[in-house]
């Protein structure tokens, strides 16, 4: 439970993953804020205005899923790093996730690691697809990385070997 | 130990100095902390307490709390958590409350 | 023995992001500031944060703490209307508003028209079998060493205090290498925003709600703890008994006020727990109960960075506008200041200081 371990429950997550239609058409990012805290940097991030608009500071972001490409530039503005984009599109096995990572080391394009959950738990296998990371972004990184598909809603960090 | 890589910070460090603490030579950067360059080297006790003799360390590190005080050149009960390094620094543990020096004596 | 005493317009006590700000927005206004501080560089508790801030662009969101502290350091240190003495340890408040100040080992008197209280707050302490251990630290002092200069403490910490800053530096101890074995809090749940806690426990740290350390131990230093659960008195349960081994043990249990210099002046205090301890009575305009002496900041209730900054600008607005200057800009500027403050403060996770500043509130 959030605020006993920091974990959300499914009954929190499925509050934030858009319907299995949405998921299978395009990336789209997926919102993993459940509290009302004063933050809105996720709302103007967004070059479509796909996040808020917030009429209080304290609301709950909320994702215009149509309006949402998956670009991911949010990923590196919220301070909370609690955005993640998820794309169902890109393997008929695979799904990729791009997440951000602010650790060194970084891992390298192609190397592999282990897929970990948001209890910290090793799950998978996983590969780093890219690494992003440039001036702009102020040192938050953004990995993409390639998980089976069935976990998609699961890895949420990794761990290098 | 040292942070030589960190995701966020660059380190600017000073040029290196020497000093000695309780007789034994160490090296730091100019313009940190003497707290700073004692943990550098592995050492988080400076001093013992004035009445049951335990080992004490830093706690605060701001310079608040008097628990890292140690002699340095010869004056006691200074904050070495806020205290720069300088070249040639005799930093010593203090064993109770300190002998406060006059100066001449 | 001939004093020195130099008179200032207004005195701003700290140079942490409440005193920024506060003499900012003074100098803006066309006061004359003194900014006083006892580290030797500015910037208060904002070096130390890695971390992106909340809050809105106003607040300046998603930007790194230690960005914010080079950015409103680099505006103070150009203002033509600030003077900032750094290592400067203001000692004393005197009879008739007369500051003691000790830089560089020699003594001098300043006598504000105005004076800004900025000081911040301290870390407190948990008593505990062995609390005194070399390799027990406030967070802050962690976050000092590892953040200021590159230094690790140790290798595995345990994090006592699971509120934002018991957290923020579990993250920030990560970021530099450490093993964070657990973080314990001995509330049912998680102080810190939910979003802090998540970030830890991807990276792997349990967090023990209900939870204490029982003690430290070691022959010379920190070698290791036992933690355990509690029940609703407070009193360990038996048998939940958990050894671990640490080499430092973090305390982030609460900051005090520093109001000392707010006490020697006169104020009248209170004591409100939610605020941290004791705080000065204020107005709507952070003016103490002695006129002249504004407060700001965590010295004013321990909050967070955001809030402080915005304090700091009301406090200096309302000091530089009680001397005659922005007549016509400070009303408008003071309800775009307070609008912005209440902001941070009005959902549901600021429950605890709205009502701690009812309780110290006058007017």
């Amino acid at each position: 439970m959030l605020a006993v371990d920091g974990v959300p429950t499914p009954e929190d997550l499925a509050q934030k993953i858009p319907p299995p239609e949405r998921l299978a058409r395009r990336p789209v990012v997926i919102a993993e804020c459940f509290q009302p805290i004063p933050c809105d940097p996720c709302s103007h991030a967004c070059p479509r205005q796909a996040i808020g608009p917030f009429k209080d500071i304290n609301e709950i972001p909320q994702v215009d899923y149509e309006k949402c490409n998956g670009c991911g530039q949010c990923i590196t503005r919220c301070p909370g790093l609690a955005l993640f984009v998820v794309d169902l599109t890109y393997g008929e096995n695979e799904a990729l996730i791009k997440l951000p990572y602010e650790f060194l080391p970084l891992p390298e394009e192609g190397q592999e690691v282990a897929g970990v959950n948001r209890a910290g738990e090793k799950v998978c296998r996983a590969r780093v697809v890219k690494v992003v990371k440039t001036e702009k972004m102020d040192k938050t990184a953004v990995i993409w990385l390639a998980v089976p598909k069935d976990l998609a809603m699961e890895v949420r960090h990794f761990a290098i070997k | 130990m040292r942070i030589e890589q960190h995701p966020i910070l660059e380190f600017k460090r000073g040029k290196k100095v020497k000093f000695t603490f309780d007789g034994q030579e160490y090296e730091g950067y100019e313009g940190e902390t003497i707290a700073a360059a004692l943990h550098a080297a592995g050492i988080r006790i400076m001093r013992e307490s004035p009445v049951l003799h335990r080992p004490r360390g830093l706690f605060c590190a701001i310079g608040n709390c008097s628990s890292c005080l140690m002699t340095v050149n010869g004056e006691p009960n200074v904050r070495i958590c806020v205290e720069k390094l300088r070249p040639g620094m005799v930093v010593e543990s203090q064993k109770g409350k300190g002998v406060i020096y006059a100066p001449g004596n | 023995m001939r004093q020195e005493i130099s008179f200032v317009e207004i005195a701003v006590i700290g140079g942490g992001p409440a005193g920024l700000c506060a003499a900012l927005e003074a100098a803006n206004a066309g006061a004359r500031v003194t900014l006083l501080d006892r580290q030797d560089r500015l910037g208060g508790q904002l070096i130390k944060q890695t971390h992106r801030f909340f809050g809105s662009q106003s607040h300046r969101a998603s930007e790194r703490g230690i960005n914010i502290a080079a950015e409103l350091t680099g505006q103070v240190m150009s203002h033509p209307h600030i003077e900032a003495l750094t290592g400067a340890t203001v000692f004393g408040f005197y009879e008739d508003g007369v500051l003691g100040v000790e830089r560089e080992g020699k003594i001098f008197f300043i006598k504000p028209a105005r004076i800004i209280v900025a000081t911040g707050a301290a870390e407190k302490t948990l008593a505990f079998p062995n609390n005194d251990l070399p390799g027990i630290y406030g967070a802050g002092a962690v976050q000092t060493l590892v953040n200021v200069y590159g230094v690790l403490p140790g290798k595995r910490v345990l994090m006592v205090g699971a509120g934002n800053i018991g957290v923020i530096v579990t993250y920030q101890l990560l970021q530099a290498g450490m093993e964070v074995a657990a973080i314990v809090e001995a509330a049912p749940k998680i102080g810190a925003y939910w979003v802090h806690a998540a970030k830890v426990r991807r990276a792997g740290v349990p967090i023990y709600t209900s939870h204490t350390i029982g003690r430290a131990y070691g022959t010379r230093q920190v070698e290791g703890a036992v933690i355990w659960q509690i029940d609703e008195q407070g009193q360990p349960v038996p048998g939940t008994e958990k050894d671990l081994v640490v080499d430092t043990i973090c305390l982030s249990v609460g900051l005090s006020p520093l109001v000392e210099l707010l006490a020697q002046a006169g104020c009248r205090l209170v004591y409100v727990p939610q605020l941290g301890g004791h705080v000065p009575l204020r107005d709507a305009s952070l003016q103490t109960t002695v006129p002249g002496v504004y407060v700001a900041g965590d010295a004013a209730g321990v909050e967070e960075a955001s809030a402080a900054m915005m304090e700091g600008a009301l406090a200096g607005l309302h000091a530089a506008y009680s001397l005659g200057y922005n007549q016509t800009g400070y009303e408008a500027r003071r309800a775009e200041l307070q609008q912005q403050l209440d902001s941070l403060r009005s959902g549901p996770v600021g429950e605890k200081i709205r009502s701690g500043l009812s309780r110290a509130m006058i007017g």
